[in-house]
């Protein structure tokens, strides 16, 4: 087996893992559903837990240190077996508040917390990129074993460009399946897919070998057993003091991993699976553990005394000739690590883009957060930075202290890094008293005795601290030796670490959070955690009214993109019972909103970005009383009735809205006739002046035939106003027959610019600009042709009349949508106040008074009848930062009126 | 000295009738488009006449006439208002607010001549 071939085979995999990914991410946009969300995949997720280091090291650990290994897996085992208690609270709390990373939960349980979700991102990256540096080591390393064949130590052949390729290849495949799109739930189907399928290819691989060494190397598991007795594994003593705080540092592990926390919570599809996973997830631990002795006792056997036992699972196969094994061996290696580091680099962007490059990118824009403009791009761009720059931290750490003892040893260092965020994480999840000062006291006491007292040594007399300040501590002040604070020696050193990080972390938590008082966010934000199950109240956390729908609108279309963003708030809209885009701005309504960004930015930077809108979330005494008091909640949600209540609700807020509609309509009615009297009035007085003053005579030619010309005029005008009127009332009393015929919509529009363009006489200097999409627009269409043209003249002629900006601009957008063309009309004027919108559509309803003009206000009206015969319908788009018009309509409008 | 009349108006046709019928008179005439400005052109220069249109940009015609008539340089001024709204309604605010006379729009073009004539030489009182 030669070094390319295995390169070869190495690519042919990854090109395999691109196309699971590709194909899941492709079904997902399809139909979510179906395999890709069971609860199998998600369980096979779970297995990103088992790295490298748990692949190849379970066997090195076994051969050093006996059963000890096993530890790593039982801390997880006890936490699935007893997953009603904790993971199915912290699974419902991040669906439930859309969180997005461990970093976001700490940071949204402790009043959406910037600095905690900084806090939290900063020790997840400090944690995590030593890990992302020993999976880019083994995979070296595991090359290196084919590299030099025959060789009892590894030498890898170019230890760096192998380790570049293979960073440079994860962050390309995390790019491309991981910021795809700002999901708006955050998942990754393709990821998830890939993992899942890496998942299986890691347990075969180690079956396959632990098979062949039982049963091909041994006689059989009764010879095994026998094996056992016999070696020196048998004589490793079990240390109660070290089991126990292995335990728990997997099981802290388990839950505050970046990687586990986006697997386990974020990429959750639904809580049910968590019940399988409880089962199959230990038994997936169980399978992947239960050869490593077999092959940890037969190495050691087998191998001379100074082969490396961490490459056992390599070597044994590659010893007795068994290259197509030891390939497969080596594929379960490759994909153990490529798995991790693409959730871990995920998961860390995720934090990184959300609580360090969002914050600092809207804080630096000027002009507050409704400015047009999209900020996917930014986000997704931030993520992607994010993901390179993670990779490269990992690459340069595993440059500078690769093949040392320092990186061996770095994953349970890490384990214990990451874990300092249990306090704040439990607590959080059950006890209302945690403040936000609390968390951060606890992480930040935990987080430097961590570093102080094993991160830091780790790096060895090389390191920063010398070996002298090891054995005398600091300036020589013995109890603050690093591996024996306050005096205490004889620990083995990462006991004594957990034992210290976690005992102050825990009471820098708890004392701060005692000692400070939560802001009301924090309760509320507490309340709704803690409780997760009991009913909820709603959030109410924030008053009503202060905030107007379109700024919301605008901002929402910035991050959701228009589609979604126009969808959410045209649902919510008619969950309260309103027509159109722009809902109420209920405390329910600006809540639901909230939680739908921060699934795309996190829940700090929404909360700040609503807040913007919004004003602070003023919380209400009563609110607060509401949450204080357990009984009283009870209480008073009995007595809500709350099913009646909102159907009076709405029903109150539709008779308010239609009300609201008449009285407008019954000044329109007064107004329409003084309107009709002005309108019909005003060309008669220049035509009877005028034809007064010709009849008197003695003037000159020219001022006969200029004077002649303005009667012309003036009848025209009249004219004109007769024939709307006519068209108007033709059209509501159903009377017009529809000429149906196949139509390219690229041509009407053509068409209805090139009338609109004759119409000098409206602005001479007008020169509106209009940008169109011709591709776009050629979708052909059954339909009557002139009606249609005819509501398009309408709207362009309305923005060439009333875009008040500098340089008009009209943006013409077609779409197809669910079968229908979606047209909109967007100019950049000042656009349409919001109260005015639901009246344009009326006869008459001309905003301004300017006569100059020249219409008579039917325009809209008219277009409202035409879309409304032809099966469509024109509504009013706000947000876009004009007046902005929608126009849709049946590619066929038989087949509409059929499906009537 | 010549007779001045001020026209508020923003109907172009409409004010190049007007101009032609009082010009032809004697008249020097000016005008005005826009509501929102016209007081502070009327009471910079207050004319003999005003000739004042109800529906004009900016401003409405019985808006103007309130501030005209609080101010006490221009309270006597005399006013006709011209309206092509014609209901009753215009007329009993033409009056309220103080107008001197009040048309409606089409008007014969030697009433106007003749009610403008009449207001210079202060035949009519308040209406």
């Amino acid at each position: 087996m030669t070094f390319n071939a295995l390169v070869a085979i190495s690519l042919a995999y990854v090109a395999f893992l691109f196309a699971v990914a590709y194909f899941a991410d492709r079904r997902a946009q399809r139909s979510i559903g179906g395999w890709l969300s069971s609860p199998l995949v998600y369980t096979l997720s779970l297995s990103v837990y088992c790295t490298a280091w748990t692949f190849y090291g379970a066997v090195g650990y076994a051969a050093r240190s006996g059963l000890e290994f096993i530890t790593i897996y039982l801390g997880p085992t006890l936490v699935f077996t007893g997953w009603w208690l904790l993971l199915r609270k912290l699974v419902r709390v991040g669906r439930s508040q859309r969180i997005t990373s461990i970093a976001d939960m700490i940071s949204s349980r402790y009043g959406k917390s910037n600095l905690l979700g900084i806090l939290v991102t900063v020790m997840a990256v400090v944690g995590t990129t030593p890990y992302i540096a020993l999976q880019l080591q083994s995979v070296t390393l595991s090359f290196g074993v084919f590299a030099v064949p025959n060789s009892e130590f590894w030498v890898p052949a170019n230890p760096a460009s192998t380790g570049l390729w293979v960073a440079s290849g994860l962050a390309l495949f995390t790019i491309l399946f991981g910021t795809r799109n700002l999901n708006t739930n955050e998942r990754h189907y393709g990821v998830v897919m890939a993992i899942a399928v890496e998942a299986v290819v890691k347990l075969l691989a180690l079956m396959a070998v632990g098979a062949f060494v039982v049963w091909g190397l041994a006689d059989g598991p009764a010879d095994v057993l026998s094996r056992i007795d016999a070696s020196p594994i048998a004589g490793w003593e079990i240390v109660p003091a070290r089991w126990a705080g292995l335990i728990f540092t997997s099981a802290a592990a388990i839950l505050c991993l970046p990687r586990m926390f986006q697997v386990l919570v974020v990429e959750n599809a639904d809580e049910a699976h968590l019940g399988t996973a409880s089962w199959a997830f230990p038994l997936y631990l169980c399978l992947m553990s239960l050869f490593v002795v077999p092959i940890a006792v037969v190495g050691l056997a087998e191998m001379p005394a100074n082969a490396n036992p961490d490459l056992f699972v390599l070597t044994l196969p590659l010893k007795e000739g068994r290259e197509g094994l030891a390939v497969f061996a080596f594929l379960g290696g490759f994909s153990s690590a490529t798995s991790m580091v693409i959730v871990a680099a995920l998961a860390l962007a995720t934090m990184v883009s959300n609580h360090i490059v969002m914050p600092l990118y809207l804080s630096r824009q000027s002009g507050g957060v409704t400015v047009a403009g999209d900020v996917r791009q930014v986000v997704l761009m931030a993520r992607r930075f994010s993901i390179a720059g993670v990779l490269l931290l990992g690459y340069l750490y595993y440059r500078f202290s690769g093949g040392t003892e320092a990186l061996a040893s770095i994953g349970l260092i890490s384990f214990l890094g990451v874990s300092q965020v249990l306090p704040a994480l439990l607590g959080g999840l059950y006890w209302r008293g945690g403040t936000r000062a609390g968390a951060a006291a606890g992480l930040v006491t935990g987080f430097v005795v961590w570093a102080y007292t094993l991160f830091l040594p780790s790096f060895g007399a090389a390191g920063p601290f010398s070996a002298a300040m090891m054995a005398d501590g600091p300036l020589g002040i013995y109890w603050l030796r690093p591996q024996g604070l306050f005096g205490i020696t004889g620990m083995d050193p990462l006991i004594h670490t957990l034992f210290w990080s976690i005992l102050l972390n825990t009471i820098a938590y708890c004392g701060f959070s005692i000692f400070t008082f939560p802001t009301p966010l924090e309760r509320l934000q507490g309340a709704q955690i803690v409780n997760v199950f009991e009913h909820t109240l709603g959030a109410r956390g924030w008053s009503r009214g202060s905030a107007k729908a379109e700024d919301l609108l605008m901002m929402a279309q910035r991050i959701l993109g228009s589609d979604d963003a126009q969808a959410l708030f045209q649902s919510e809209a008619a969950a309260q019972g309103k027509a159109g885009y722009l809902p109420d701005t209920t405390p329910e309504f600006l809540d639901h909103l909230e939680r739908e960004l921060s699934a795309s930015v996190g829940g700090a930077t929404a909360h700040a970005m609503v807040g913007q809108i919004a004003g602070s979330s003023a919380v209400l005494v009563e609110d607060l009383i509401r949450v204080a008091d357990e009984a009283q909640q009870i209480l008073e949600y009995s007595n809500r009735l709350e099913a009646q209540s909102e159907e009076l609700e709405r029903t109150a807020r539709q008779l308010r809205d239609a009300n609201q509609k008449l009285t407008e309509l019954s000044i329109q009615k007064d107004a329409f006739l003084s309107q009709i009297s002005h309108e019909l009035r005003t060309p008669m007085t220049s035509v009877r002046a005028f034809a007064e003053i010709l009849r008197e005579g003695g003037l000159t030619e020219d001022e006969n035939k200029r004077y002649a010309g303005i009667i012309h005029d003036e009848a025209v005008r009249l004219t004109r106003l007769l024939d709307d009127l006519l068209d108007l009332s033709v059209l509501e009393n159903a009377q017009v027959s529809l000429t149906l015929g196949t139509a390219r919509l690229h041509e009407l529009i053509d068409r209805a610019i090139a009338a609109t363009g004759a119409m000098t006489e409206v602005r001479a200097s007008g020169g509106l600009q209009v940008f169109r999409n011709a591709t776009d627009e050629q979708i052909d269409l059954i339909t009557d042709a002139d009606r249609l043209t005819q509501v398009f003249i309408n709207l362009i002629g309305n923005a060439k009349k009333y875009c008040d900006a500098d340089a008009p601009e009209l943006r013409i957008r077609v779409r197809r949508q669910n079968g229908l063309a979606v047209v909109d009309f967007i100019d950049n004027g000042s656009g349409i106040p919001a109260r005015s919108q639901d009246i344009i559509f009326e006869k008459f309803s001309r905003l301004s008074d300017q006569a100059a003009a020249g219409g008579a206000g039917l325009g809209l009206a008219i277009c409202r009848e035409i879309m409304q015969r032809l099966g469509g319908a024109i509504e009013y788009l706000p947000g876009q930062g004009g007046a902005a018009f929608r126009v849709t309509l049946p590619l066929a409008v038989g087949a509409a009126r059929a499906a009537e | 000295m010549s007779k001045r009349v001020l026209l508020v108006e923003d109907e172009p046709n409409i004010i190049e009738a007007i101009r032609f019928i009082l010009s032809r008179d004697g008249w020097s005439v000016e005008t005005h488009l826009d509501g929102a400005t016209a007081v502070d052109r009327i009471v910079a220069a207050p004319p003999d006449v005003l000739v004042l249109d109800v529906m004009l940009p900016g401003k409405s015609g019985f808006d103007i006439l309130k501030e005209i008539r609080a101010d006490p340089a221009t309270a006597a001024l005399p006013v006709l208002m011209l309206t092509a709204k014609g209901q009753g309604r215009d007329r009993e605010l033409a009056e309220r607010y103080g107008a001197s006379c009040f048309m409606t729009k089409p008007f014969a073009n030697a009433e106007v001549l003749k009610t403008v004539n009449a207001l210079k030489s202060g035949a009519f009182g308040r209406v």
